[in-house]
């Protein structure tokens, strides 16, 4: 169903394994092929990393995994069931983080992360909880704006700690971020995925995680 | 969380974010009161006919400045990457754009409501039409945002979006400005005006249930 | 999947559209000029002249099934817009764009002939009639269709955002065209003569039938034209294409 949006929620998807799966799917892009028949899954505790040069549509797959974007052909699947039809499950154990921050620059980090929260579901940690995990403490209150590029990319990464999001679809998430930082969200992510969450980037920076399975898919090749 | 808790949240959310940039909402009333001062000037300052003329310009300069502000709607938060969380959100993506063209119209459709009056009267029009200008108005520049909000849902990927987006929504506007001008035109005359008012009314209940579906698949497009 | 389905699947297949409408296109033409011609002949030469509007009511024999036809093709782009959008069929939206602009021409023709006959009608040539300025607003949104396809840069995204807006459109057209004409019975009374009488002779209208078939069947060829045109152009890369250009 294109047109309208399905609430039905199909299966309830909180207890049930992680699983996300694309399927012989296929994306081009003003008559340029980026991929065919690819086939890809992630599940609990393995953390998938696409690589290859630009413009061959690492970003393209990642819009694809989370929804944004529909394959031209074949279909992805969440815990078996394809997402258009899952939507709203989906969505509520899904975080995406791409190369827009998603923050609004007129409001502080504390309002931009509530909203978030009441629109995807409250997860284990609180507002102000994410924002001290995240080394913002402190900076709650002050307008997004008048934060520097790393510390509003941290407060966008908080997003993925204040929902109970099983799946994390990051795009390039150590931009503008110093090396303190990546070392913060490389710890981030060791401990979602020793809970058993599944991770799926892009990045030019060497990944360094010391939990998980960590799978590559190179897009360049083939 | 339910659906109804998201939609004041953001709600609350646009409410706030218009309280942090006010400028945006006064600089189309100026328009507004702009294009009206420029028609006596125009076509001359002969009050029959500006009082004649008076029902269907407040109503063409309403059009007009609604038009200008429709971008806002969804064009910040396009390029922040706040609607591409709203499409991922867990809500129905209908009721976040109902929720946002709500804001919009608070925003910008009622200040518009409570200047035209005094617009009106600069245009010498019978005080006896000004409730139903007040009441064709408030039924009327709803539409104008919920119809205002397709459009800009499609032309929001589009780097100089202006222009077409006019072209887009000024042919669907022409109901709302044949009914609300002839409300109050009929009120100006003394004649009976629940007809148009209905009417008008009909309009608002179908924008209100099929343009935020029509919208949402719009800007599942436009993110694609 | 029923036959209704079978049907579209088919038909929505490009190498299969690009076949069928290629053995088609000669019959079509065929069928097109005889109409054409006899509609012509008849309307022009055979029918008699009119006891009041003398030889100038003949325009009716463009300017009508022109009027149609604006509308006829914006019910198909409409149709082709839903087939787009629930069944993901790429022909779809080739028919929709390639008749967009010919439904925006035939638009415009009902437009100048009805201004055209306007001048000897009612000595000026442009009234605010119902009737043409409910066109204009059709031709408005034709052009917004066609404005909003060209500026969408990614063709997918192009032609889902123009299917959307046809369907706002289809919604909008009826309410418009009744708000236009309501808006005219308050201005400007009943005065003005109708553009077709109620009652039509029968060697008035036999022509006039003939006329819209020819109308109908030359939006078909030009149409199929275009969409064949548009098929290659997309499928350059795939191998059934290769074969046909490599292959003549």
């Amino acid at each position: 169903m294109p047109f309208f949006y399905s609430s039905i929620s199909v299966t309830d998807l909180a207890n049930s394994t992680v699983h996300l799966q694309a399927d012989s799917v296929e994306c081009s892009r003003d008559d340029r092929l980026l991929f065919e028949n690819l086939s890809v899954e992630v599940s609990g505790g393995e953390a998938l990393i696409l690589e290859g040069r630009n413009g061959t549509g690492k970003t393209t797959l990642l819009r694809i995994l989370c929804g944004l974007r529909r394959p031209d052909e074949g279909e992805v699947r969440w815990s078996g069931v394809p997402i258009e039809e899952c939507a709203v499950d989906f969505h509520r154990h899904m975080v995406y983080v791409g190369h827009l921050d998603g923050i609004k620059r007129e409001l502080s980090a504390l309002e931009n992360l509530r909203v978030l929260q009441t629109l995807s579901g409250r997860g284990r940690y609180s507002v102000e909880e994410a924002l001290e995990a995240v080394k913002l403490g402190g900076f709650e209150d002050i307008p997004v704006h008048f934060l520097s590029a790393g510390q509003k990319r941290r407060a966008a990464l908080a997003r993925l700690l204040v929902t109970d999001a099983r799946l994390w679809v990051l795009d390039e998430p150590f931009t503008s971020l110093d090396v303190h930082g990546i070392e913060l969200v490389e710890s981030l992510m060791d401990t979602h995925l020793s809970a058993a969450g599944a991770l799926v980037m892009t990045s030019h920076h060497q990944v360094h995680l010391s939990a998980g399975v960590i799978k590559r898919l190179n897009l360049s090749e083939g | 969380m339910s659906v109804w808790q998201a939609f004041i949240e953001l709600l609350k959310r646009d409410l706030r974010l218009a309280m942090r940039r006010r400028a945006e909402i006064a600089n189309p009333l100026l328009f507004f009161v702009m294009v009206i001062v420029l028609f006596p000037l125009g076509v001359g300052a002969e009050p029959n006919l500006l009082e004649r003329m008076s029902a269907g310009v407040v109503w063409v300069a309403a059009l007009l400045a609604a038009l200008l502000t429709l971008d806002s709607i969804f064009r910040s938060d396009f390029e922040d990457g706040t609607l591409e969380q709203l499409l991922l959100s867990a809500q129905p993506l209908s009721v976040m754009v109902l929720a946002k063209v709500v804001a919009h119209w608070l925003v910008t459709g009622l200040p518009l409501l409570l200047v035209a009056p005094l617009l009106a009267m600069l245009l010498g029009m019978k005080s006896a039409a000004m409730g139903t200008l007040m009441l064709s108005l408030l039924l009327g520049t709803p539409v104008l945002s919920l119809i205002g909000a397709i459009g800009v849902a499609l032309t929001v990927g589009l780097r100089r979006a202006g222009v077409i987006l006019s072209l887009l929504v000024l042919p669907l506007y022409v109901p709302v400005l044949i009914f609300g001008a002839a409300a109050v035109d009929a009120a100006a005359s003394g004649l009976p005006v629940a007809g148009q008012l209905y009417i008008l009314a009909a309009f608002l209940a179908m924008a209100l249930s099929l343009a935020p579906v029509a919208a949402a698949s719009a800007l599942r497009i436009s993110l694609s | 999947m029923n036959s209704f389905m079978k049907w579209i699947h088919k038909w929505g297949s490009p190498p299969w559209f690009y076949r069928v409408s290629g053995m088609m296109l000669p019959w079509l033409t065929g069928l097109f000029v005889i109409t054409l011609v006899y509609g012509l002949y008849a309307g022009l030469v055979l029918a008699p002249a009119d006891y009041q509007q003398g030889d100038s009511f003949r325009i009716i024999y463009v300017h009508v099934p022109a009027a149609w036809m604006g509308m006829f093709i914006y019910m198909v782009m409409a149709a082709a817009a839903v087939v787009h959008l629930v069944w993901r069929i790429k022909i779809a939206d080739v028919v929709l764009i390639s008749s967009a602009p010919i439904g925006a021409s035939f638009a415009f023709i009902a437009l100048v002939t009805g201004s055209l006959w306007g001048k000897p009608m009612w000595g000026t040539w442009w009234t605010w009639d119902a009737r043409l300025t409910s066109e204009l607003l059709l031709l408005f949104i034709y052009l917004g269709i066609i404005a909003l396809h060209s500026a969408v840069e990614d063709r997918q995204s192009a032609g889902r955002a123009t299917a959307v807006l046809t369907l706002v459109g289809v919604v909008n057209i009826p309410i418009i065209h009744y708000s236009v004409v309501w808006w005219n019975t308050l201005h400007q009374g009943t005065t003005v003569m109708r553009l077709d009488g109620p009652a039509i002779a029968p060697e008035m209208l036999w022509p006039l039938l003939s006329m819209a078939i020819a109308f109908k069947l030359y939006y078909v060829i030009v149409m199929m034209l275009r969409a064949r045109g548009e098929i290659l152009a997309r499928e350059t890369k795939s191998r059934w294409v290769r074969e046909l250009v490599g292959g003549e």
